[in-house]
């Protein structure tokens, strides 16, 4: 072949290649038209699969809660339980007997009534011996479910239950139909305002707004759920305008990037997650309150939250976010002092400091903050051993198993201060100071009292110094200008969509 | 080349069947529990074993392993215990997403290498050959994800030509889908077409020196009768090898690129069932690329058999 028939060859491949790639590109231009009625929203996991009764996975909720599925009771953007399938509720004097009243028209999105015998069965299966879910405990009181005609639900509990609206409102108490509850995983069918159309394993879920719903309707007429999990991607396919809003945003390093351009809104709000430095209070020299106090004066929060969320969180002192009634400010209990930390180990028998592990889950907040712990803890001659571990392997054998030294994670459940007074969780702690205020708070339904309460819960905590507490994780919102009502904070891990709108 | 096929069959069985093995005997070990994971931190004890009971995990492991294999043998890969729906149709779905991508990979990479390779081949230490060395040497250099990143943020963010990742779905017709394929492959193609390239050079210029060579051209044959009939299909055979092995990099350096464009793949469908400790999905997708690594490189040994005649007596 010749030169310059060769070059000849090389140049049509490469314009074959080019003219492919230029033809391809020349997609249809979108006209600039009235307001929008659809949204794209980013998450970074795409859930297993959307039946929120049977998993944990926040992402299931994410996609399905308020939009698809509606549980009796729910919780609005500031955290209130407000109104969900049943429009009101009476409760009795004594805490036991909660009567619900459904609304007049709920229908399924298959176009059967939503009525006291789907939440009757919802309820017990729940609660029941086969039942999968993740909440079971929330369901634990309940000692029947009586449906005394088709609007009208009677749930009496065996012990009162001060959370109990509270829990009723949580995605694992979505009301499900007995004819589609088996196939909700893949073709979820629910009572919401939204309803399934379809999901591209791997890329989206997409719900499109239900005619047929008969509270107010929302503004979209098409959702789409995209899974990013890459953080670069997400930063990305925000620049290239593919992803309307991206709640939950924890590439918390890309926020300036996104604050300095006025196409975009920046909102950084609050969740329930309190990250925390688990500590196995049952095993040497964790067992010795010193050891845990002098830790915890060894960990700098500022630094910590400068270098994990730069800059995006709030300390805290004790397991209750700063958010919510109740609160009590404990972060000035141990301040920063590795002098005071160093005097405590002495104390406690181990002037030289000692050796221990710190096992890691995956997220990038406990990968992150692992590293900065165990650089702060060698300054009062702690030596730590980072182990990186993955998530099932953690959860079976930190979680579970309770093998561990120290750990570091997000507690993300709404109002679980509870988890210190079980029996036989990972932190191997035992209260009976703190258990009995958890009794007295089972049978207290005002909530001032409460609000005491748990100040008093979260007052013997910080003193046993039971884990490190470290911080809030943030919810940071990134988004066009133009879309308006996605929520500021997360009172739990949802993505309410129902009052979205552009403007 | 019978007795070399039937060989060659017999290899790709006992590769399977150790594969399913391995696998097996890795996932039991590593610790994890599929129920605990789907049921989280909350999840009460009785809760998992009622998830536990359901997923079949209840049983003794010699049980589930016979189950497993036996059942791969009639067709059916079980059910993903997240996603609750036959590992078969999940990994089609996929490979609907990842065989297009790994082949357009494939196509890209020797459309641009083979002429590339001859072209340097042809200009030995003059201008054009030290450019594609050049090119060579940074696209092996350049990590796959990196040159992806740069692909979307000049391609997706600063022109606005394609998305920033996604797949629309086949449904959507063959033009948005095959456009969302394209970066992707791509970025996957490029450092396969640097090796390849280099391949081809060095293949054409061995085969250039060969004394049939300097015959051809002695007895008068045309340079480009030369170049088709005696080095080309000569250079070939290191080439088609490389081809075929690029085939199993594609289709690893898939699990990245395909995270990177968030495209619902096979890479990504594995990587999402590691973290979710889905066992079943884990081993049929693992069993199954090791199937198709041996099979392709089986079907390479054939294609250089049918090229040249010399490994059918000697192997």
């Amino acid at each position: 072949m010749p030169n310059r028939q060769r070059r000849a060859a090389l140049a049509i491949t490469m314009g074959a290649v080019l003219g492919l790639a230029g033809a391809l590109a020349a997609g249809p231009v979108l006209a600039q038209a009235a307001l929008r009625t659809d949204l794209v929203v980013g998450m970074r996991l795409e859930p297993p699969h959307l039946d929120p009764t049977a998993g944990a996975a926040a992402a299931i909720d994410e996609v399905t809660y308020a939009n698809l599925f509606e549980p009796l009771t729910r919780i609005d953007a500031e955290g209130k339980v407000v109104p969900g399938l049943a429009e009101k509720w009476e409760v009795s004097a004594d805490g036991l007997t909660y009567t619900f009243h459904l609304r007049k028209g709920a229908k399924f999105h298959d176009g059967t009534d939503a009525d006291s015998a789907d939440v009757k069965f919802s309820l017990d299966r729940a609660r029941g011996a086969e039942s999968v879910n993740a909440q079971k405990g929330y369901f634990a009181a309940i000692a029947g479910v009586e449906a005394p005609d088709a609007r009208t639900v009677v749930v009496t509990l065996s012990r009162p239950d001060g959370l109990f609206l509270f829990h009723m409102a949580s995605g694992d108490a979505a009301i499900v139909a007995p004819e589609s509850a088996g196939a909700n995983k893949q073709t979820p069918v629910g009572t919401g305002p939204f309803k399934f159309e379809r999901w591209v394993a791997g890329d989206r879920v997409v719900l499109v707004r239900n005619p047929d719903y008969d509270g107010p309707k929302p503004a979209l007429e098409r959702v789409t759920f995209r899974f990013i999990s890459d953080p670069a991607a997400q930063v990305a396919a925000l620049k290239a305008g593919d992803i309307d809003s991206f709640p939950q945003f924890d590439t918390y390093e890309a926020l300036p990037q996104f604050r300095d351009d006025g196409a975009f809104t920046v909102m950084v709000g609050t969740t329930e997650g309190e990250t925390i430095l688990g500590t196995n209070n049952a095993r040497k020299p964790f067992d010795d309150v010193r050891v845990r106090r002098a830790l915890a004066h060894a960990i700098d929060r500022k630094t910590l939250i400068d270098g994990v969320l730069f800059g995006n969180g709030a300390a805290i002192g004790s397991h209750f976010p700063p958010h919510r009634a109740g609160y009590v400010d404990l972060t000035g209990l141990y301040p920063y002092d590795p002098d005071k930390a160093k005097a405590l180990l002495a104390e406690a028998g181990l002037p030289d400091g000692f050796a221990t592990t710190l096992r890691l889950p995956p997220p990038i907040y406990a990968r992150r903050s692992g590293e900065l712990i165990a650089a702060m803890l060698a300054e009062v001659g702690v030596r730590v051993t980072v182990e990186p571990m993955e998530w099932a392997p953690w959860l079976e054998k930190v979680f579970k198993g309770k093998d561990y030294d120290l750990t570091l994670i997000a507690h993300t459940e709404p109002l679980d201060i509870d988890i210190y007074g079980r029996p036989d969780y990972y932190f191997n702690y035992q209260s009976e100071r703190f258990n009995a205020v958890g009794a007295e708070l089972d049978r207290t339904q005002d909530s001032a009292k409460r609000n005491a309460l748990y100040g008093e819960q979260q007052r013997i905590l910080a003193e046993d110094a039971v884990n490190g507490f470290l911080f809030m994780l943030p919810s940071a919102t990134v988004q066009k200008s133009a879309v308006q009502g996605m929520w500021v904070n997360r009172p739990i891990q949802a993505n309410d969509v129902t009052g979205v709108r552009w403007k | 080349m019978l007795a070399f096929l039937v060989r060659r069959l017999l290899t790709l069985a006992l590769t399977a069947w150790l594969a399913t093995l391995v696998v097996f005997a890795v996932l039991e070990a590593i610790p994890g529990d599929p129920a605990l994971v789907m049921l989280g931190t909350s999840a009460q004890p009785e809760a998992v074993a009622a998830l536990r009971a359901q997923m079949g995990l209840d049983r003794p492991w010699p049980v589930r392993y016979a189950g497993w294999v036996g059942g791969m043998l009639h067709g059916d890969f079980g059910t993903s215990l997240t996603y609750a729906r036959p590992v078969a149709g999940l990994v089609a779905d996929r490979l609907a997403i990842t065989l297009p991508l790994a082949g357009l990979a494939l196509i890209l990479s020797a459309g641009i290498a083979i002429p590339l390779g001859l072209f340097a081949a042809g200009r030995q230490g003059r201008a054009g050959d030290w450019a594609v060395m050049a090119f060579g040497q940074m696209g092996i250099a350049v990590p796959g994800f990196w040159f992806a990143i740069l692909l979307i943020l000049l391609f997706s963010v600063r022109l606005g030509w394609f998305s920033a990742g996604g797949f629309p779905g086949w449904e959507a017709g063959a033009g948005p889908a095959l456009k969302a394929l394209l970066l992707p492959a791509v970025a996957l193609a490029l450092p396969e077409a640097a090796i390849l390239a280099r391949i081809t050079r060095t293949a054409a210029l061995d085969t250039l020196r060969e004394e049939y060579v300097r015959t051809a051209v002695a007895k008068g044959l045309p340079r480009r009768v030369v170049l088709r009939r005696h080095v080309l299909p000569n250079a070939l055979i290191p080439v088609a090898t490389i081809l075929g092995l690029q085939f199993s990099f594609l289709v690893a350096g898939a699990v990245v690129v395909e995270n990177v464009f968030t495209l619902p793949g096979l890479g990504r469908l594995l990587y999402q069932a590691i973290g979710q400790h889905d066992l079943i999905v884990v081993q049929s997708v693992v069993v199954l690329l090791a199937v198709t690594v041996v099979t392709v490189n089986a079907l390479v040994d054939i294609a250089c058999a049918a090229i040249d005649p010399r490994p059918r007596v000697t192997a």
